[in-house]
């Protein structure tokens, strides 16, 4: 008897030692994932504050401060250079694909999930194949469209050719989410009271939310970081997005402004990082919401 | 309220019929439902009515007004889906509500009327949650409630107690009916359920494979099956059929009685019932068997009430009888049933 509780205690004991040391190595593991994703941002913050000597001296540890930090890299950026110009285009840019992207893709998901039979299914792949040809081969015609069409050196042009990227992926990932909300919701809208495009931006719409983030998110970020078009359409300052505008003009010639490069990789990343913090949230309680029965 | 009437109403979907031929008409404020296995088009029936499909041919009367090519909104409907399809982001004091700013209502309008709507189900507690915090029980009531609160000239309802547990649906049964009652509005009621069917319809119209093959009252479709598929989709254990040529003999297992029992006065119709097993139940026995003279394959089933106390043996012939005026008959080709007078030839075994 005595023996057989001993052997218990004993289990029970080695059971928490198991626990403990599989919690550690977990956090441990996570730790060092989350390390690994933020180094390159631990260092940019430390060397947009460097001065130039500290920065260039090999001696020196590049990881820290070996003379007092500086402001006077960041000033650079956002005083003597186009930089906030760069940003503004961008969230124009973004902002407008948004618009556009949600404004056709919304409509065509819904009506290729629901309403298109045989041919819905066909126009989807369709829709899907034509995304699949690369930017890399289709910039060269489409700067002549945008030329014919008058657009380069204007925001106009990237605002209007961005959609062809983010349309097809929003619309099927749109798709997804309009064929998860049973058919039931919107015919029970109707009877209640509402014309189809009513009881779909009554009831559905609300219920796609999490989508429709997503595809916010997706658009921006594509029309934030895309290079080839932005470099192609639009060659001056003025119309210049982050992703032309930094590299072309932070870096002249042989001479690469370190400091100032790194911290516009920050001003920029930390705030669009926030935002998609507080995205996450909606998104994870989207998909989380009460299904049509328990 | 309304009478609603459908005509030669059809629905292909694709070369396959959905519904075949339909005409129905219900009566004011009758309890009508559409009773059949899955697949027969009941429900197809239903949302052609409602609006939500077009029929391929045929009309819909409500009121006497032809609804054809008119949307769900303007046919003064109110359906509630087998599952129950509230609106997950809303309230349900919003979800009831719905209907109602649909019409224009002004605030206080809705509230009152939500809340008579809500009251009369009993539900006024539950008005600020959200259709996820609600069991089967209570959505149900809730969808009720949404059918309600416009006044509607008819209720279509679509299996609204198939997602409920078996307790809960006897008593969901036994309020929907009330409630039905109460506000006296025609109601067309889809259900695979011959139990509901029964408890519930003033009438029923049984329906397979897009057809209608029997529409009455519960005792004229349970007694007097108008085919064979009537007489064996309602009763449980179902109507026992036995083939003879070009006649099919049909009884119900609790009209198939000992000789010695079902002997009351009248003409019996005598069987040699070959008895394999016996089931006790509780409140009756049920015994397994094949009659004698008949194709043995045929099992035949009698269900003996615990008043019957005859001893049954297994594995033995007994003489078992149905009352002759209990007995139907059908044509073996088409499975229609026959007045007795008109058979050819006398049947007895």
């Amino acid at each position: 008897m005595a023996q057989a509780v001993r052997t218990i205690e004993m289990e029970r004991r080695s059971a928490k030692r198991r626990r403990v040391t599989g919690r550690f190595a977990l956090y441990a593991i996570a730790a060092s994932a989350g390390f690994l994703a933020a180094f390159p941002f631990l260092w940019a913050i430390i060397t947009m504050f460097k001065e130039d000597q500290d920065l260039y001296v090999k001696a020196n540890n590049p990881f820290w401060f070996n003379k007092a930090p500086t402001l006077e890299h960041v000033r650079f950026l956002l005083f003597d250079t186009n930089f906030l110009t760069f940003v503004r285009n961008t969230v124009i840019v973004g902002f407008a694909v948004v618009l556009v992207t949600l404004a056709i893709s919304l409509p065509a998901a819904y009506a290729l999930a629901r309403l298109g039979m045989k041919w819905g299914e066909r126009m989807g792949i369709g829709i899907f194949l034509v995304y699949l040809i690369p930017p890399t081969l289709l910039f060269i015609p489409l700067s002549r469209v945008v030329a014919d069409l008058r657009l380069q050196e204007s925001l106009w042009s990237l605002i209007i050719v961005y959609p062809t990227i983010t349309i097809p992926i929003s619309m099927w990932l749109l798709m997804g989410f309009f064929k998860s909300i049973p058919r039931d919701i919107e015919e029970q809208a109707m009877v209640d009271g509402y014309s189809r495009i009513g009881a779909v931006t009554r009831t559905v719409v609300p219920l796609v939310f999490p989508g429709i983030v997503a595809v916010v998110v997706f658009a921006f970020t594509l029309s934030a970081h895309e290079f080839i078009y932005a470099l192609t359409f639009n060659k001056a300052s003025a119309v210049k997005t982050i992703a032309t505008g930094v590299p072309t003009e932070l870096v002249r010639g042989d001479v690469f402004f370190w400091q100032s490069l790194q911290a516009a990789a920050v001003l920029v990343a930390v705030p669009i990082a926030l935002a998609f913090n507080f995205f996450l949230d909606k998104f994870i309680t989207g998909f989380t919401m009460g299904a049509v029965k328990g | 309220m309304a009478v609603v009437e459908v005509r030669g109403i059809r629905k292909m979907f694709g070369d396959v019929p959905a519904v075949d031929g339909v005409d129905l008409r219900t009566e004011e404020g009758e309890f009508l439902v559409l009773l059949g296995p899955s697949g027969c088009g009941k429900t197809t029936l239903l949302r052609m009515i409602a609006g939500l499909e077009t029929p391929s041919d045929g009309e819909v009367f409500i009121g006497g007004e032809s609804v054809n090519g008119l949307p769900p909104r303007i046919r003064k409907i109110a359906m509630v889906f087998q599952s129950y399809a509230l609106y997950p982001h809303m309230t349900v004091f919003r979800n009831i509500a719905f209907p109602l700013k649909a019409e224009g209502l002004d605030r206080d309008e809705q509230r009152e009327k939500v809340e008579w709507a809500a009251g009369l189900l009993d539900i006024t507690r539950l008005l600020e949650r959200r259709p996820r915090q609600l069991s089967g029980g209570e959505r149900q009531r809730v969808a009720l409630a949404r059918a309600l609160v416009r006044e509607p000239d008819v209720f279509l309802l679509d299996e609204p107690l198939s997602n409920l547990d078996a307790k809960l649906r006897a008593a969901a049964r036994d309020d929907l009916l009330e409630f039905q009652r109460r506000v006296a509005t025609t109601t067309i009621y889809v259900t695979h359920d011959q139990v509901e069917a029964m408890g519930m319809g003033d009438r029923i119209a049984v329906m397979n494979h897009g057809k209608v093959h029997q529409f009455g009252t519960p005792e004229h479709v349970y007694n007097d099956p108008a085919d064979t598929f009537v007489a064996t989709f309602l009763g449980s254990p179902p109507m026992n059929l036995l083939h003879k040529g070009k006649y099919v003999v049909g009884f119900r297992p609790e009209q198939f009685l000992p000789e010695s029992v079902a002997n009351d006065g009248g003409a019996t119709t005598g069987f040699t019932y070959h008895v394999n097993r016996v089931e006790y139940l509780g409140a009756e026995r049920y015994l397994y068997g094949h009659v004698r003279g008949f194709d043995e394959e045929t099992k035949v089933i009698a269900m003996l009430p615990v008043t019957v106390q005859v001893p049954i043996t297994t594995d033995q012939d007994h003489r078992f009888a149905v009352a002759s005026d209990k007995v139907r008959y059908f044509l073996t080709e088409t499975g229609e049933r026959v007045d007795p007078e008109m058979l050819q030839a006398p049947l007895r075994p």
